[in-house]
């Protein structure tokens, strides 16, 4: 495909993307906006799980640091959930340095950080359960007050769905501007081979520790939007090891480490949720995790590069079939 | 606090390590020996908690006779799922592995949750309210009998990875493929029948935990973090060193419920995790037995 189409391709999209609310129906919006935050925060975990190569399990923390450090500031002193989204990324940011920190400067990688990140975000839902002072086991609402941008607050889900929408345009910017710029590519060389990227002269723990608050802070933004669309949080459904893993499959099943995959992978996946949680109501929530599951198994043994993999493959073969008739007389010219 | 609760507290935490003991043996076969980050363990003992439960329920018999099914069973299971699922993958990064199995650790909880709903089961064992008093304390007998067996089946799985052939050959293939084959050893045969042990010592678990317990389909979720944290405790591949920490997790868990606020007590085995991986990442217990 040319430049233009492409460049035509993707404004086609985003003009699609942009009206979409307008001739959508309310459910049907509701399943868009599901798609779009669910690869918003996978693309968060993607920085870090994808390009740094360093997986977590333990992404719902982050989420919730953002959820529930926004309703609390909304709950107890009024402030608007903008910037108590802020507040809530950056304590995000912090806990993530905090982890990085003591995982990379003791030289925790691969399966260990994976269980690492797991038991805090296990130590944090067993504090969360226990602390009446954030609602503890029976959660916090937040209160519906109508129209109200600067309280986050919409009666129309369109408005919900232009919100989640920037902050999904804003990490493709963030992970765009990673793959072209110095910082990505040192990331990916990490990934790729850590003691010779730091043969190179590339400071290994300073880059891994940038990917983890990065990706922690744009998290934790998801997950104060996330509360504000449900008004409703509480430890078991934000601090569940299933969601956790759930973030991390759209990436793995898109296409991990790269720009597009995770939005892919949430694009192709939670209408199945949906429909399976639609068709066998609300006792079974959690059987799409058969599906998610089956699918994270065929994409490891056979694709491990995703869909995104998928349609590389596809493009060449289409490429190779149309080039062969051609190819001889092209290459004999000077 | 009287000293006959926190006697008490100890001894019923010396039974819930035999418990976790019995879980964490298999994966310190699987993950702590064989390096395969087995994710699916947990799910593992849910299925084999149903198939106990479904047995017994079937034939009207003590929960305890299903070991006879449910052990060759779940050993089938294993090495099935070596067999199908992690031998095609074995020369990738271990974290294909691990999340492979956590694809199917998803298939196979969910799965349960559509087949049998998210009630709770519960067996009406007599062994339930059966229990030995010793003065102040109360020993339940099927914790009693849970430890027992834990001891046995660790000591058994020690012994046979030091001293017998196959335990050899086991040590050979995961210190180096390359060499062991040379040496003649089918790698992939041991690997297989290794997998299939790990996997069925939780044939053993299951029949020995449902008096007590009470089967769901996210059973495993709760067990299989604590089974990770107890092996890197006792140090990978350390039979002894994970019943060791098994001991040790479940009686900070039970002293510490008299004395944290709340139900916060089960932090504490995460809290010890951290704090071991970040400065005494070979566990606590060395690793002597490797």
């Amino acid at each position: 495909m040319t430049a233009l189409g492409q460049t035509f391709l993707v404004g086609v999209l985003f003009l699609f993307m942009l009206s979409a609310p307008t001739f959508l129906s309310d459910h049907q919006t509701h399943i868009l906006i599901q798609i779009l935050f669910f690869a918003y925060v996978s693309s968060c975990w993607n920085i870090l799980g994808g390009f740094a190569g360093q997986l977590s399990f333990g992404h719902a923390l982050f989420l919730a640091v953002g959820a529930y450090t926004s309703t609390m500031l909304l709950l107890q002193f009024g402030v608007s959930p903008w910037i108590g989204m802020l507040v809530g990324g950056m304590l995000a940011g912090s806990l993530g340095l905090f982890i990085g920190y003591l995982s990379f400067r003791y030289g925790i990688k691969g399966t260990f950080f994976v269980l690492v990140t797991l038991a805090f975000a296990e130590i944090a839902r067993i504090i969360a359960l226990n602390t009446s002072a954030i609602g503890g086991a029976s959660g916090l609402y937040i209160p519906i007050r109508g129209n109200d941008f600067w309280y986050l607050k919409f009666v129309n889900k369109a408005h919900y769905y232009y919100v989640i929408f920037g902050l999904l345009l804003v990490v493709l910017a963030v992970t765009a501007w990673l793959e072209r710029s110095r910082t990505g590519h040192r990331l990916i060389a990490i990934r790729e081979n850590e003691d010779a990227a730091q043969a190179l002269g590339i400071n290994s723990l300073r880059y891994k520790l940038l990917a983890t608050a990065l990706s922690a802070f744009l998290t934790a933004l998801g997950g104060t939007f996330y509360a504000h669309y449900v008004t409703f949080i509480d430890p078991s459904t934000l601090l569940n090891m299933n969601l956790a893993l759930e973030i991390t499959i759209y990436s793995i099943v898109g296409g991990i480490g790269t720009l597009l995959g995770p939005l892919l992978g949430a694009a192709v996946l939670v209408p199945i949720a949906e429909t399976v949680r639609t068709e066998l109501g609300h006792n079974y929530a959690g059987v799409h995790l058969v599906v998610y599951g089956a699918l994270l198994m065929i994409i490891v043994r056979y694709a491990p590069e995703g869909i995104i993999g998928l349609i590389r493959w596809l493009r060449e073969q289409w490429a190779k079939s149309r080039s062969l008739p051609t190819h001889h007389t092209s290459e004999a010219k000077p | 606090m009287s000293s006959a609760l926190i006697l008490q507290a100890i001894v019923s935490g010396l039974l819930l390590g035999g418990v976790y003991s019995l879980i964490c043996v298999g994966l310190t076969l699987t993950f702590g020996v064989m390096r395969i980050i087995n994710f699916a363990h947990g799910e593992f003992l849910m299925v084999a908690m149903y198939a106990t439960y479904f047995f017994a329920v079937g034939f009207k018999l003590e929960p305890y006779a299903a070991i006879v099914v449910v052990l060759p069973g779940l050993f089938l299971f294993g090495v099935m799922v070596f067999y199908f699922l992690i031998r095609p993958i074995q020369s990738r990064d271990p974290l294909n592995q691990m999340l492979l199995l956590v694809g199917l650790s998803l298939v196979l909880q969910n799965g349960a949750l559509a087949l049998f709903s998210p009630d709770t089961r519960a067996l009406q064992s007599s062994l339930l309210y059966s229990k030995i008093e010793l003065g102040d304390v109360i020993v339940g007998t099927p914790m009693l009998i849970a430890f027992a067996v834990s001891i046995i089946v660790t000591l058994a799985l020690y012994w046979q990875l030091r001293f017998t052939e196959f335990g050899r050959m086991i040590r050979a293939a995961t210190s180096d493929r390359g060499a062991a084959e040379l040496m003649g050893i089918n790698v992939n045969r041991v690997n297989m029948l290794s997998f299939g042990m790990g996997v069925g010592c939780l044939g053993i678990a299951a029949p020995l935990m449902m008096p007590v317990y009470y089967v769901v389909p996210d059973i495993g979720t709760f067990f299989i973090l604590i089974a990770f944290v107890v092996v890197v405790l006792g140090g990978l591949g350390n039979f002894v060193g994970a019943m060791l920490a098994s001991f040790l997790v479940a009686i900070a868990q039970s002293i510490g419920a008299l004395f944290m606020p709340g139900s916060t007590a089960p932090v504490l085995p995460f809290l010890l995790f951290v704090l071991v991986l970040l400065f005494k990442p070979e566990g606590l217990f060395g690793r002597t037995s490797r």
